[in-house]
């Protein structure tokens, strides 16, 4: 069904039906014959949801529309989403829909602490990122909510910066990607993704390096140990459990190198 | 299930085996065999086709969900009387090897110049970085579209 409204699709949610976005995930499943949904709601041209108001930004916005027009941190994370045929179909609400450990765009939600809007027929609520994201592919969206928004605070710290490690550079899926934010009044903070069964954040590394002004070279290697030391990766089919540890540490500290500069 | 939708200008009513895909729609029942099926999982951009205006991999597309859209497929990219000056241009460098990538490449690229009429080598690049080419033939490819010349021909 073609919803004209998010009313109209919350309608058709309570009934069962499997709420489509983009397609970049769910397609694969069914094109590979993992599941095979009978009814399902079209989102991609329900405008309600590609509304971007400030710090709301709607849930059917794709992440091509990211890429040109979001807070720096999360851009350079649009940027390496799939190809360019994938941004221009996939979106931060199916992104967060799939909850993937190695979602591209989670670090950045989780580095600067925004929220999720679930809505239902029956009511509307926003869950910070930390509850929302409750195991790997498993959130805290309900069956009859929709992924209508992400909030992002009102004010997004002066530096941020994303990175990613993959085996090759284009259209690859994030062996490890982290957001960095640094304030002007050196508040940091480290998110990663690809290396827990959720985004993280690395709060030991943020309150070492938040209380020194200028860093120093050692002070950048304990950081990079203390990055390291918290991520909680596994081995599997795309990496090992030892290099995400060392890959993590490594790309936290160059992002924080480039958020110094 | 029937779906109704525009291809290459034209009004069509297609029939698809739901959830079927786009591309199983545009192949199977309408037998525009250009747009290939490779990888279905949007890895590779053999199936690239242009949906309400969005370069997209038509496998990651529900039919269902394309009721009522406009679809430009590789058979539609070119003018009537020739071909389109990307399809000119990666035929006058002998941009092709087995081929199969090229529909995808052409109708990325023509969604590339369409936007950016004068695209950097790096822009091309990235512009392609959805797009596998098997016989990795990418040099001829980037140089033919280095020597697109749009609105040189009309």
């Amino acid at each position: 069904m073609h919803p004209k409204s998010i009313d109209e699709a919350l309608a058709g949610l309570g009934e069962g039906a499997i709420p489509l976005a983009g397609g970049t995930d769910l397609m694969v499943e069914v094109n590979f014959g993992h599941i095979r949904p009978e009814h399902v709601i079209g989102l991609r041209r329900l405008a309600e949801l590609k509304e971007w108001d400030g710090q709301r930004i709607g849930a059917g916005v794709t992440w091509r529309r990211i890429e040109t027009h979001g807070p720096k941190g999360l851009a350079e994370a649009a940027r390496t989403v799939g190809s360019p045929q994938i941004r221009n179909a996939g979106t931060i609400g199916g992104n967060l829909g799939t909850a993937s450990p190695a979602g591209d765009g989670h670090p950045f939600l989780a580095a600067v602490d925004a929220s999720i809007e679930l809505t239902s027929t029956a009511s509307q609520r926003t869950v910070r990122w930390s509850e929302f994201f409750t195991g790997v592919k498993e959130t805290a969206r309900r069956p009859d909510e929709l992924i209508t928004a992400v909030h992002l605070p009102a004010h997004l710290p002066e530096r941020q910066c994303f990175g990613k490690i993959g085996i090759r550079n284009a259209m690859v899926i994030a062996t490890v990607c982290a957001v960095v934010t640094r304030a002007d009044d050196g508040k940091t903070t480290v998110a990663l993704g690809s290396v827990a069964p959720t985004p993280i954040r690395v709060t030991g590394a943020e309150t070492m390096i938040s209380s020194i002004t200028t860093p120093t070279a050692g002070d950048l290697v304990e950081f990079q140990r203390l990055v390291s030391e918290e991520v909680r990766p596994i081995t599997d089919h795309r990496s090992t459990e030892e290099y995400r540890r060392h890959g993590a540490g490594v790309l936290a500290r160059r992002l924080l190198e480039r958020c110094l500069t | 299930m029937i779906v109704e939708l525009t291809v290459n200008g034209e009004q069509v009513t297609a029939r698809v085996t739901h959830p079927g895909s786009l591309l199983d729609l545009l192949r199977d029942d309408l037998g525009l065999l250009g747009s290939k099926n490779a990888c279905e999982q949007g890895e590779c951009g053999s199936c690239s086709v242009v949906l309400d205006g969005e370069l997209v991999c038509s496998c990651l597309v529900m039919a269902a969900d394309a009721a009522n859209s406009s679809v430009t497929t590789v058979e539609g990219v070119s003018p009537e009387d020739g071909l389109h000056p990307v399809q000119e241009a990666m035929h006058r460098a002998g941009a092709v090897q087995c081929g199969f990538c090229t529909p995808g490449i052409v109708v990325a690229a023509v969604d590339l110049f369409a936007r950016n009429p004068h695209p950097s080598g790096t822009e091309i690049k990235e512009a392609l970085a959805g797009n596998i080419c098997r016989c990795t033939g990418y040099g001829a490819i980037i140089r033919a579209l280095e020597a697109v010349e749009i609105g040189a021909e009309t």
